[in-house]
């Protein structure tokens, strides 16, 4: 059992609130999985374009050479110095919960590896920032000052481990490439198979995490070119299981479960956000979501909205 | 019990009681539900819900709970009539044994799973797998239901007021299905069998009960086990 939440906003009146919101949601979830934690926000997008496919080290896909980039970054060691990382990268330095943003362009990345290689990427991305943590919601939110943030997108999952150890690296988000998060209810029963695809074609692992794979493999299908959507269908139709996946992009926000639906989800609508979690009372101290149209997805239906856009609910091939 | 004690109010006219979600904790509320005589009237406020409210009591009272509501409401009970103004998670009236929980708005997933007795009564749709391993009692949706509905149901009845979903029935026993509106597929095990007198007549009283006026009896579609998988078929591998 894992709790999942995400909010993505409409309106620019919640941004501000948006930290809090997540952060009272994730917590309505602590019973569904107390044993690690971690929390997404999409918050000021530094506005380059969305970058073409390419390879990048450690696994995370698309890193371009020149655009200006936001890494999650963690260390072990508390007393890891930060200031002097980010000195010698010649980067923005963020300090986040004892962690760090860097910002900086995507040529620091190589010179990351080798100046810090104790040094974790949780994320990268244009606006995504991730913290992720062993405890309960509630303790990890108030560490990474989540409460406070603004945004214009959120997700938050609360893990109760049943496949893979509970360390930080294998609490959810997964973030495997810029601006993609991916958290999961459920259990994958191939991915030990579709784990050996993937790397006959390249792709490495941090974990093994079955949802790690999950989210590798929508990076993998996304950097051939194929839109969430697409990636979305080839996931139903390459991984066996019981899952409820909210993905989200830099723009996007979808929700899909597996054939059986076996893994709960609601979703609430109003003219001012879509909001997802696994069950309702995550929703029930959202502002106007009395009035919401509440609703559950239907087996392998993908529910996919994207920023600025409307609606769309479209059913897998 | 010493909270709920104190945050019980009894308003005086119709002996009434309120329990509150926001000051009482799931457990509070039932202990206090409990405590009640025989016969009491209970609201239950600000649910947002909370799940396993009203659960395993075994004498009547009459609960209404004001809000949508969590899991397991009204599960394992044995005597109360249960209200829900707004919609309920997963499991709504599971295990019930006597009394009824009616809900005014949609059910989620496994509604009246393994119930044994009493009415549920979904006036909304239903998710999927209603009445999944029904011991007996009635559940009676008055929209529709979700795939594998009444699987493995043993005994009782399910009536569905709108449409079922895909595998309808599958590896039913001897619970019997009704439905309204059509039927996505039918479960393995499943088939449609000839609506009767004696069926249009139950299906009238439990149409009445349920308040359902969109749901003519004798136009129902029936479903029963088609008990090919009763016995195993010791011949059926031989081909030779």
């Amino acid at each position: 059992m894992c709790g999942i939440v995400g909010l993505h906003l409409l309106e620019p009146d919640l941004e501000p609130r948006l930290g809090a919101l997540v952060s009272t949601m994730l917590e309505a979830m602590t019973e569904r999985g107390p044993d690690s934690a971690g929390v997404a926000i999409y918050v000021d997008d530094l506005g380059d374009p969305i970058p073409g496919p390419a390879d990048g080290p450690l696994g995370v896909d698309g890193l371009p050479g020149s655009e200006r980039v936001k890494y999650s970054l963690r260390a072990d060691d508390p007393a890891f110095d930060w200031v002097e990382l980010a000195a010698e990268l010649g980067a923005e330095l963020r300090p986040v919960g004892g962690n760090a943003v860097l910002v900086g362009d995507g040529a620091i990345w190589p010179r990351l590896e080798a100046l810090a290689p104790l040094v974790r990427v949780v994320s990268a991305g244009h606006a995504l920032e991730v913290f992720k943590d062993v405890g309960a919601p509630r303790d990890i939110c108030d560490r990474y000052g989540v409460p406070a943030r603004s945004g214009y997108q959120g997700v938050g999952h609360t893990r109760m481990a049943t496949e893979s150890d509970v360390t930080i690296d294998h609490s959810h988000p997964f973030s495997p490439a810029l601006d993609l998060c991916v958290v999961h209810n459920g259990s994958f029963s191939n991915h030990y198979s579709v784990r050996r695809d993937l790397e006959q074609q390249g792709v490495s692992f941090v974990t093994d995490n079955d949802t790690e794979v999950a989210a590798r493999l929508l990076a993998f299908e996304m950097a051939r070119g194929a839109d969430l959507g697409d990636a979305l269908r080839a996931l139903m139709k390459v991984m066996d299981g019981f899952y409820t996946l909210l993905v989200s992009t830099r723009d996007q926000f979808a929700v899909v479960r597996d054939a059986f639906a076996c893994k709960p989800a609601a979703i609430a609508v109003t003219p001012q956000y879509i909001a997802m979690a696994s069950e309702y009372r995550a929703l029930a101290e959202l502002p106007g979501v009395e009035a919401a149209e509440v609703f559950e997805p239907m087996p392998e239906e993908i529910h996919l909205w994207t920023r600025g856009g409307g609606r769309s609910i479209r059913e897998a091939a | 019990m010493s909270v709920a004690d104190q945050t019980v109010s009894q308003s005086s006219s119709a002996a009434s009681t309120v329990l509150d979600c926001a000051v009482l904790s799931t457990r509070e509320i039932n202990v206090a539900l409990r405590a009640l005589p025989e016969g009491s009237r209970v609201t239950i406020t600000n649910p947002k819900g909370r799940h396993n409210l009203a659960v395993g009591l075994m004498h009547h009272l009459d609960i209404t709970i004001d809000g949508n509501a969590g899991y397991y409401i009204g599960g394992l009970c044995d005597g109360p009539d249960v209200t829900v103004n707004g919609f309920v998670g997963w499991s709504v009236g599971e295990n019930l044994m006597r009394g009824t929980v009616r809900v005014h708005g949609n059910a989620s997933e496994c509604a009246g799973a393994t119930a044994h007795g009493g009415h549920i009564v979904i006036e909304g749709s239903a998710s999927s797998r209603a009445a999944i391993s029904l011991k007996g009692g009635t559940i009676a949706v008055a929209g529709d239901v979700g795939h594998m509905s009444a699987f493995m149901a043993q005994a009782g009845v399910l009536l569905v007021g709108g449409d079922a979903g895909e595998a309808l029935g599958d590896s039913l026993y001897e619970a019997v299905v009704y439905v309204a509106g059509k039927v996505r597929s039918l479960g393995s095990d499943a088939r449609v069998s000839e609506l009767t007198g004696a069926d249009v007549e139950f299906a009238r009283a439990l149409v009445a009960l349920a308040g359902f006026d969109h749901v003519e009896p004798e136009n129902l579609t029936k479903v029963v086990s088609a008990k090919e998988l009763y016995n195993f078929d010791a011949l059926k591998a031989h081909h030779y």
